[in-house]
Parts: structure tokens; sequence; C-alpha cells
């Protein structure tokens, strides 16, 4: 196969890639979910296991030091990932939904009250979107939305009025339904122009694209590495170093302490101030590998490989399907990532999603945690095929066939 | 292995092309009941026009959703219209008896009181529904509109004159 990435190649070192459901091959098209796990990565954690587990920063036999330098050879390997200054700066959680509630939490209630204002977009997912809500309710904090144009992007008319006076500005990296590309370094100096903090919700960003929070210009990273190749049960928060040293910590207990007294306690230094409880040892190895697979393959190649893959979906669905289909976000593939929400004529997303499993085709349905962008658009729910470096043209050529066979069954 | 003639029946498909009783009542009068499948959005809004004597006068459905959960309040609507309270009753258990093994064993918890087969009760059309018990993520759409209407049916008993 011509192109950016050697697909045939790639798929050999996913196992579950061989695997036969409904008497057809594994056609995965839903990684915008959760992505599949190459070899090396479940491999990594199985030898981990095998010969060095141990719980970290606590005893001095050789296999605990093992296990603490591959847990912190996890964080490194995330730092040189994202390219953050300092792994003191890069806290790992469970999930990016973890990392961005640990900015509520700790930042926001610490700062923020009655008077202050955060500025959301009508396309978050709910992990960006529910924190705040609550933190609303608690403290009487305003919240503000960035509304969308018909074509899918963030509506930047009014940006000036909207960020005037607010503290906090809060986007996602990439959209998880339009598969949008916003415009992060534009809002990092907006934001910082009126005065207030950029975060970015990273969750989509960072498996696809060739991550920076320095050249982003960003103050709030969250990522999540199920999504990137990794294991559940891992992401983190990227935050600058004088920002996380100010912020009271958020769960507490072992691990994220220094001393505790019968009088009162003080916390750890960064990172681990913020990694209460014994944390996602094996997923860190697993992350590593993860991001080592991603390096090996380039960032700049996966992009590439997303770009021409979206096109040719963007292409072919339009092309085969005609007025049936409405496919939602850019029209564009350059100003999009991997993802394809659409809906499809008189057949319904959940009912499309389980004629296509019948084909072995795996891809979502439902609001994908994103209910006011659902609203926005006017639909209780969409279709979303999403692509990652193990999908090819094939793929993608069964989802369209699929696609005719949903059409013949509920056909009028 | 099912496959998807045991749930895309003609039937299910007719009702969610056509679907019966489609369409608002005005509340108050009647009854406006909505039910959600936070999962998936699904949702259903049943009007009910209840009689004194509790029976069911009129009934209409609008919401959103998939063929199932469309199709099974679009069979309800038909199955309860003009039925007694006790009848509509006896055909919600009916139903949920139909779905009910695997929907309690989808959310792992055990009902205190089991609900039991009613063997008079005839479902007729509904009985085109029961594919859908091979596919477990699917029976909350095939329940939705039922469990609707149950409540309809309690808020109605709850604000009768007492005789
Ligand atoms: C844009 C976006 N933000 C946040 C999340 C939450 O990620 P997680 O469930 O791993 O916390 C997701 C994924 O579901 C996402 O797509």
């Amino acid at each position: 196969m011509s192109g950016s990435l050697d697909v045939a190649r790639i798929k050999k070192d996913f196992p579950i890639l061989d695997r036969v459901t409904h008497d057809h091959r594994l056609v995965y098209l839903d990684s915008a979910n959760s992505s599949q796990k190459p070899r090396a990565v479940i491999e990594a954690m199985e030898h981990f296991t095998e010969h060095s587990y141990a719980n970290i920063h606590r005893a001095v036999y050789e296999i605990a030091e093992e296990a603490t330098a591959a847990y912190e050879g996890g964080r490194e390997a995330m730092r040189r990932f994202i390219n953050a200054p300092s792994s003191r700066e890069v806290i790992f959680t469970k999930n990016a939904t973890e990392a961005i509630n640990l900015v509520a939490y700790s930042w926001a209630r610490h700062n923020l009250g009655e008077g202050d204002a955060i500025l959301l977009t009508e396309m978050e997912h709910h992990a960006n979107f529910v924190p705040w809500l609550v933190l609303r309710e608690e403290k009487g904090v305003e919240l503000r939305f960035i509304g969308l144009t018909e074509g899918g992007q963030l509506d930047l008319t009014d940006l000036d009025r909207l960020i005037d006076g607010v503290s906090l500005v809060a986007v996602a990296g990439i959209s998880n339904v339009l598969g949008t590309i916003n415009p992060v370094r534009q809002l990092a100096d907006a934001a910082h122009d009126a005065g207030a903090l950029l975060l970015v919700d990273g969750a989509q960003y960072t498996p696809h694209m060739a991550t920076d929070v320095q050249a982003l210009g960003c103050d709030f990273y969250a990522w999540t590495g199920h999504k990137m190749l990794g294991p559940s049960g891992i992401g983190g928060l990227w935050a600058r170093e004088e920002l996380l040293d100010a912020m009271p910590a958020f769960l507490t207990g072992g691990e994220m302490i220094r001393d505790v007294r019968l009088d009162g306690w003080t916390p750890n230094e960064l990172p681990w101030k913020f990694e209460a409880g014994t944390p996602p040892i094996v997923e860190a190895v697993g992350l590593r590998a993860a991001v080592e697979y991603l390096e090996g393959l380039g960032m700049d190649a996966v992009r590439e490989h997303d770009v021409e893959l979206t096109g040719y979906a963007l292409r072919t669905l339009t092309e085969r399907h005609g007025d049936k289909i409405t496919i939602h976000g850019p029209s564009e593939p350059a100003a999009r990532g991997g993802v394809i929400s659409f809906v499809y004529e008189n057949v319904h997303p959940h009912d499309l999603s389980q004629v296509l499993d019948q084909s072995g085709v795996c891809v979502r349905a439902g609001h994908h945690c994103a209910k006011p962008l659902m609203r926005r658009l006017g639909v209780g729910a969409t279709a979303r095929a999403s692509v990652y470096v193990y999908n090819d043209e094939a793929d993608v050529d069964a989802l369209n066939e699929s696609l005719d066979e949903a059409d013949r069954l509920f056909a009028i | 292995m099912p496959g998807l003639e045991d749930l895309y029946r003609e039937i299910i498909l007719d009702h969610y092309r056509n679907p019966r009783n489609r369409g608002e009542l005005d509340a108050p009068p009647a009854l406006r009941v909505e039910g959600f499948n936070p999962l998936c959005g699904d949702e259903v809004v049943v009007y009910l026009d209840v009689a004194d004597d509790g029976s069911v006068n009129d009934i209409k459905i609008s919401g959103q959703g998939c063929s199932i959960s469309q199709s099974s309040a679009s069979m309800m609507s038909s199955a309860v219209k003009g039925k007694s309270a006790e009848e509509a009753r006896a055909l919600i258990r009916a139903f949920k008896a139909m779905m009910s093994i695997h929907e309690q064993r989808l959310d792992g918890s055990e009902e205190e009181d089991p609900i039991q087969a009613e063997p008079d009760v005839k479902l007729g059309d509904l009985e085109a529904l029961q594919g859908v018990v091979k596919f477990p993520v699917r029976i909350k759409c095939a329940t939705l509109s039922w469990n609707t209407l149950a409540q309809g049916l309690d808020e109605a008993a709850a604000d009768a004159p007492t005789a």
C-alpha cells in the first residue's frame, strides 16, 4: 500500500486484529473510544509483571528498585512525548477525566468563586463539561461557551467579548465527535492576553498529533493512555511547575505525603504530591512501550496517515451513499482528526452499529459523551467511525459495504 | 449465534417505519411521562389520558430512538389503548417477563419479587420482540417505553379521585 505507514506490517503487531467476530475479520473503527494494543505493549506489561513487579518508592530490595525505575521510566517517556520541560510536571492519573477533575478540584476550587468565569466550548466531552458544571453549582462560577459554525469549527467571531474577564479557558484539542482540530495556540494567546489560563483536553489530540505542550502554549494539558495504544487505567496531567506548586493536593493518602503527624501533614514534592495511593505501575510500563511504538512510526507519519485515510473515507462515503449519509464536522481532511460522525437516512445509529457488527465492523453509536453538542447538531445520536495506525482502505471499504447492507435491511 | 433476522422482524420494522399513536395530547389534562436511556440517548414521551376508573382512554407516543425502542413503544401503545388499568398492568408484567431474565442479569441486581410470567395474557405482535433477548444491550431499548408507561399508570393512580 502506498502511503505514510506500512499498515499491512502494523496490523501484524496487533494480536486482536487476528480474531474473527460473527464469521468476519475484525474491522476495528472505534479507536477514538479506545485503541487496540500492539504486542510490544502487551509483552512489556507481561514481562514486567513476571520479572520485576513490586510496589514503588517504598522498599529497598532489588525488584522494588526495578519497579520504581520502570514506573518513572513511563513518566520520562510521556514527558518526552508531549515535550514537557520537566518530569516533575508530568502527573499520572487514571485517565483524562481524572486529570481534568484534578484541575477543577485543586486549582479551580482554590482560586475561583463568585464573580469569576470559565470559558468552554459547545463541543466538549462530558469530561470537560461536568467538572465545571459542578463547580458552578458549588462556587457560583460563571460558565461561558464558544459556539460552533455550521462547518463544525469553533465560532471565534465573538471571542474578544467572551474571553474578557475569564480566569480559565478549557477546550478539546480535537473534538471526539466532529474531529475538528481546534486552534489551540490562538486560544492560548487570547487567554493569556485576557489574563486567563488555558486547559487543553488532549484525549483525542495526543494519540494523533505530535504533541508539544510548550509550542501549544497551554497551562494545563490532560491526556489518556488507552486511546494512544497504551493500557486503560493510566492518563495524566501536565501543568507548569509553578502552577502545580501553588495548587493544594487533590486526592490524599499514601505516596503523596512527606510527613504525617497527629497535628497535621506535609505533602510530597512534585509530581508525587498529586499521586495518592499505589499508582498504575504496570500500566506505566505499558504506556512507555506505547510511546516508543508511536515514536517508532513517527507522529508526523501517523498524522499523514490519518489525513490520507480520513480523506479516503470522506470521499468514498459521500460517493457511495450520496444524500443518504450526513457527515458532521469539517469537510476538509486537513482540518480534522481521524473521527467521522454520521447519520444514515432511515437507520438509527444503534441499529446501524448492530448491523455493522454482524460484518465484524465496530463503530460507536450514541451521544459520545457530548450531549450539549448533540443538541446543537439537532440529533439524538450519531454513528462514529474512527481510524488509527492499524486501519487501511480495506477497512473503510468494509464499512461502506456494511452500510449498504444496513440500507437494504431498513429500506422502506 | 443469533442473526439480524432474530432482531429485526418485519413487524418490528413496520412499527418503526409507521409508528402507531404517534403524537401528543394536551397535558394537562393528559399525563406526560418521559423515559430516557442514558446509555444511548433514546427517549420516549408517553401521553396518557386515563379515565377515573384507571382505564387508558387514549395514549400517544413521541420521542426518538432506535428501531427497537420506537417499535416497542408503538406496539405497546396499540396493545394498551382502551384497556383497563389492570389489563395494562398485566401486559406490562407479561412483556417484562419476556425480557426480564436478561435485564436482571445485566445490572446484576436480584429483584426481590421475581417477575412471574402471565400465562393468561396474550402478547400477540409483541412476541416479535422476543428476539431482542438474544442481544442483551438492546433489552433496555425494548423496555424503555414500558417502564415509562408503568410510571405513568402509577402517577395516574396516585392522582385518581378516591372512590
Ligand atoms: C475529547 C475527550 N475528552 C475526554 C475523554 C475522556 O477520556 P477518559 O475516559 O480516558 O478519561 C475522551 C474519551 O472518552 C474524549 O474523547
